[in-house]
Order: C-alpha cells, then sequence, then structure tokens
C-alpha cells in the first residue's frame, strides 16, 4: 500500500473535519476521494500533503512514517484547484522551480522540462506568463510542476473545479490517459460522482468526516453499502420504504401482486428517456425512468392507474443510515 | 460598387469623454506641478550659469545637499527592510493591539510636522527622558526622516500582501522550497514594484522635509543643515536665484532616484 492513514482526527474549533478516519490507498492507482462539499475530503487530502497536521493518528507514505514530515520533505506533488501558478514567472519557470530548488544541473532542468511541457501539451506556451494562459492550461502548467519533482504521490485538489463543463470533460479523459502514461499513485478529490465514476481505479466515498465505503466503480454502483453511498452515487426514488434507482422500477397497467398502487402525475420526455412521476396512494412521490419504447409499449398517460414493482435482481437498499445491502 | 468600410479609428484616437478626462488631468497638473516646476528651473536660469555654479561649488551648500541626499537614501533602505517588516506582521500575524498598530502607523504621516518636530525634540533632546541627547547632530536628521517617512512603504506593500494567496506559498512548500526560498523566489518579486513604489514617495518626502527636523537638527552649517534649510536661508537673504539653483538639484536628484527605483522594479519582477 502506498499511502496509510491510521485513525486520523482533525478538528477546526468545535467543527470535526475528519473523526477517527483509516484509509489505504494503493500504490500506481487513480483514487478519487469522493463527497459532498465540507465532508472532509480536501482536510484529508491537505493532512496526507503535510499542509495541514493531523490533531491524532498517523501517515505513512511508501512506508515512511510521515506524519511530522513537512510538507517539504515528504515528496508529493499536489495540485490546487485555484492552480497556485507562480505568476511572475513563465511556464517553463514555473515547471523547473522544484527542480532548481534541487539545485540540479542545468542541462537536466532544461531536458526535463521539455519534457514534461511536451506531456502536458504545452511545449509552445514555455516563455508564456500564466496569465497568458487558459484556465485548462494553467491545470496542465500546475500538474507539470508537480511532476517535475518526480514525487511519490500525486494529489489534486479538486483540480478541475474552477473549469467549465467542456474543458473540464477533457482534462478528466486527458488525467486518465496521462495516469496510464506515467503510473504515479494518484489521489484526486472531487465532489463531483460522475468524476470519480469515470476517471478513478478506486474511490473512497466521504461524508461528515467518515469514510462510508471504500471500492471499485462497479462496487460502488452495484453495491452501496449504505443508502448515502446510493444516493450519493446515483440517482435514487423510494418505493415501499425501500431505495431504488428510478430505472430499476417496472410500470405495471394491470394489477399485480405486492405491488404499489399510483396515478401517474407526470409524464416528462427527455430525449431518449421518459420520466414518470407516479403519485402512491399514502401520498408520496416514486420517481420512474424508462425507455422511450417502454413508455409507449404501456401506454402510459397522465391520470392512468399503475402498479409499481422492483425490477427482478433490482438493488434496494432499506431507507435508514449503514443498512445491509440486497439484491 | 460596394463602398469599403470605413478603417478602424487609429490607435492612440480618443472618444470625447476620455479626451476630456485626459485635457482636465493634463491641465490640473501643468498648474500644480509642471509650471511651478518650470518656473524654479527658469528662475535658476535668469541668476545666470554664474551663479549657478557659485551657488552649487559653496562648500556649505554642497554639505547640506550631501547630507540631505546621503540621510534619506539611509532611511529609505532601513524602510524598505522595516516597512515590509512591518507591513507582513500587520497582514500575516494575529496579534492583541494589530488593529491599534495598523491605526498607529499613519500617525507620523498624519502629524503637522512641526507637532512632529516637537515629539522628537521631547523624547531625543537634551531633557530626553530616554536619557539619550541626539540633538545638534546627523542622527537627529536621519531621526526626523525615519519617523515621518515611516508610514510609506508599510501602505504600499500591505494590499499587496493581503492580495497574495496562500496556496502559492503551499504550493512552493510542496515543491521542496523551504520559508526563507519560498520568500525570496515567491513572494518576494510579488512585491517588489510595491516595495520600489513605497521607497520613491519616502526617499521624495525624505529630501524634502523641513519641518520635522529644523528643532532637532539645529540647522548647523557643514553638520546637521539640509537642503530646504539652506534654500530659505538663501530667500530669506534676497537671493531667489541661488535657492533656485538648489531647488533645481533636488529636483533632478529626486527624479533620478524616481527612474533608477523603477527600472530595478522592472528588472527584478520580469527576472522571477
Amino acid at each position: 500500500m502506498s499511502i496509510e492513514v491510521r485513525n486520523v482526527d482533525k478538528r477546526f474549533g468545535d467543527f470535526v473535519a475528519l473523526d477517527d478516519v483509516s484509509v489505504s490507498i494503493p500504490t500506481g492507482q487513480l483514487t478519487a476521494l469522493l463527497g459532498p462539499s465540507g465532508g472532509g475530503k480536501s482536510t484529508l487530502l491537505r493532512i496526507i500533503a503535510g499542509l495541514e497536521n493531523a490533531d491524532d493518528g498517523t501517515i505513512e507514505i511508501e512506508g515512511v512514517e510521515a506524519t511530522h514530515l513537512p510538507p517539504q520533505k515528504r515528496n508529493v506533488g499536489f495540485v490546487f484547484q485555484h492552480y497556485a501558478a507562480f505568476k511572475h514567472m513563465n511556464v517553463a519557470k514555473n515547471v523547473a522551480f522544484g527542480l532548481e530548488i534541487r539545485k540540479r544541473p542545468k542541462a537536466d532542468v532544461e531536458r526535463r522540462v521539455d519534457e514534461l511541457l511536451r506531456l502536458v501539451h504545452l511545449q509552445q506556451f514555455a516563455h508564456r506568463l500564466p496569465a497568458q494562459l487558459s484556465g485548462g492550461q494553467r491545470q496542465r502548467m500546475a500538474l507539470a510542476r508537480a511532476l517535475a519533482v518526480e514525487p511519490t504521490v500525486l494529489l489534486l485538489d479538486e483540480p478541475f473545479g474552477a473549469l467549465d463543463a467542456k474543458v473540464r470533460k477533457e482534462l478528466r479523459d486527458w488525467l486518465r490517459r496521462l495516469h496510464d502514461e506515467v503510473h504515479v499513485t494518484t489521489v484526486f478529490v472531487t465532489h463531483d460522482q460522475e468524476e470519480a465514476l469515470e476517471v478513478a481505479d478506486e474511490i473512497v466515498v466521504i461524508n461528515d468526516g467518515r469514510i462510508e465505503q471504500v471500492g471499485t466503480p462497479d462496487q460502488l454502483y452495484d453495491e452501496p453499502a449504505n443508502d448515502f453511498v446510493m444516493s450519493f452515487l446515483g440517482d435514487v426514488t423510494r418505493l415501499n420504504g425501500v431505495m431504488i434507482r428510478p430505472h430499476d422500477v417496472d410500470v405495471n397497467s394491470t394489477p399485480v401482486d405486492g405491488a404499489v398502487v399510483g396515478t401517474v402525475t407526470r409524464l416528462l420526455r427527455v430525449g431518449f428517456e421518459v420520466r414518470v412521476t407516479v403519485t402512491a396512494e399514502d401520498g408520496h412521490d416514486v420517481a420512474v425512468v424508462l425507455s422511450r419504447a417502454e413508455a409507449r409499449g404501456s401506454g402510459l398517460a397522465e391520470g392512468a392507474t399503475v402498479w409499481l414493482t422492483p425490477h427482478r435482481g433490482a438493488l434496494t437498499v432499506d431507507a435508514r443510515p449503514a443498512a445491509g445491502v440486497s439484491a | 460598387m460596394a463602398r469599403r468600410r470605413r478603417p478602424s479609428r487609429a490607435v492612440g484616437t480618443l472618444n470625447g469623454p476620455s479626451a476630456l478626462g485626459l485635457g482636465v488631468a493634463l491641465i490640473w497638473f501643468s498648474l500644480l506641478v509642471l509650471i511651478p516646476l518650470a518656473a524654479v528651473v527658469s528662475t535658476a536660469a535668469a541668476g545666470g550659469w554664474d551663479n549657478f555654479v557659485t551657488t552649487l561649488t559653496n562648500d556649505q551648500t554642497q554639505a547640506a545637499i550631501r547630507l540631505t541626499v546621503v540621510q534619506s537614501l539611509l532611511v529609505t533602505a532601513v524602510n524598505v527592510v522595516m516597512g515590509t517588516t512591518i507591513a507582513w506582521v500587520l497582514v500575516r500575524d494575529r496579534f492583541w493591539g494589530r488593529g491599534a498598530l495598523n491605526v498607529v502607523i499613519d500617525i507620523p504621516f498624519a502629524l503637522p510636522t512641526i507637532v512632529a518636530g516637537l515629539v522628537l525634540l521631547a523624547l531625543y533632546g537634551k531633557q530626553s527622558p530616554l536619557g539619550v541627547d541626539f540633538a545638534n547632530t546627523e542622527t537627529a536628521v536621519f531621526l526626523a526622516l525615519a519617523f515621518v517617512t515611516l508610514p510609506f512603504v508599510v501602505r504600499t506593500v500591505q494590499p499587496v500582501l493581503e492580495e497574495l494567496e496562500l496556496d502559492v506559498e503551499e504550493a512552493a512548500a510542496s515543491l521542496g522550497a523551504s520559508r526563507l526560498t519560498t520568500f525570496r523566489r515567491v513572494i518576494l518579486p510579488s512585491l517588489v514594484p510595491a516595495i520600489a513604489a513605497g521607497a520613491a514617495l519616502s526617499f521624495a518626502r525624505g529630501i524634502s522635509e523641513y519641518g520635522s527636523l529644523v528643532l532637532l537638527s539645529g540647522n548647523l552649517p557643514f553638520r546637521t543643515e539640509v537642503a530646504s534649510v539652506r534654500v530659505l536661508t538663501y530667500i530669506e537673504n534676497g537671493n531667489p536665484a541661488a535657492a533656485s539653483a538648489v531647488a533645481t538639484v533636488m529636483l533632478v536628484v529626486a527624479l533620478l532616484v524616481i527612474v533608477l527605483l523603477d527600472v530595478i522594479q522592472r528588472r527584478v519582477s520580469r527576472r522571477g
């Protein structure tokens, strides 16, 4: 294991940012720390980097006890949400910074900088100032700067958070491909579940200063440990006291045993899918998503009475915290 | 035949409001600064070249100019270090009385200079409660200049320091830079323009100071007499041409230093 976090506590005044957090982050993988804002994921990343000190607990990086090491000695690369560019240095100087600090020979620095700028596709911008770059380019520069010192781990704090949706998506794909090329152990913080599901090998879900679940994107989506993970990783609705994905609800136009009876109150077609709102007899709304073909086949219309059942083999989770999973 | 589009406005042409704004600014600047400066130079010139040379080769005048420039340079150098330090403490440190200190910094600037002179005389004069006596020494000139020019560097550096993002320093730290290296390579280059501006103000104020130092320095010829006192003496003796000659020299010195600081600032912030 590349990073071992054991029993870490962190408070800011009365606010508990991390509560007895332990997690192992595997070597060479791309791991996402996923969770809502204020859940403690950035704090955990900053504690790993040494930019924040844990009140209690230990951090080990590649077998080296790092709990009390200053950030300078941890050999981690850190990428910030708002780039943290050295504004008075050009792109090449920014990337060279860590190497110059280490007093590497000038020729080596130049060669390495050139190599990295090629890697992040900024070689033609070497002499520009950060202010002359777009947000996406600045973040690629920050990444090259962090990689220059050959860190044991690369930490990214909401790296695409300040970028617009299109650039975000491009950079996300690009980060995945870059990681496949460079293979440095990478941890990135995000609150965007799509980003985590798409890019990460492994996801650590953090909420309220605690770890909710650790697993591959498939495990988390298919076998959520509790209702929080289930609702954070995709849409959910309630049917008969359990949580279920809206596309796992079957709509029957004839009575079925054990079904929830309700009336279609809203039909909304969005592209290839149809979103149906059914108001059950007990008054609560159930959201259902059907394909266009299914909707047309069952002859649905607003005001119609329908019988709702979970799809066979569908994942449901009891709508209580830390409940077991049934499939 | 389709008419060609009119060529776009040439660079440097102004539209109505900007032209008016520029005009007003120039007239105001001319009335307040350019015309009086020109008058000083022309008065000096009217006295003739001989008078100019005689005035400037006068030993007492030379001593006064030298004292003024050297003490102003010294004070400016001290302000660059102390002013930056004070600004740093005010922005970065949290301590009891920080708000009060932040207000007190401006007092030397706000105080009428003759009041500042009285304060200095009471503190460092013959009846000093501190048991020191700087009256009638060069140190008196230095102290008075240091007192009145203290706020300049502090007030120019402070807002720039407040705008600096902490994550830039964290980035430097995670790349292996010590606190000192981070300060030298990342923070200082961002502060240099502000420091240079504060230094220019501080120097300009230093070579022009009169009120705060006359009481403590004693205005002894060859020892503690500064240029502005020398100018006053020439006026009182009915020799405005000589007064203007000294004034012109001080004008040139001020210009040189401001240009020099600008050059240094450009160099440093470009080098990175």
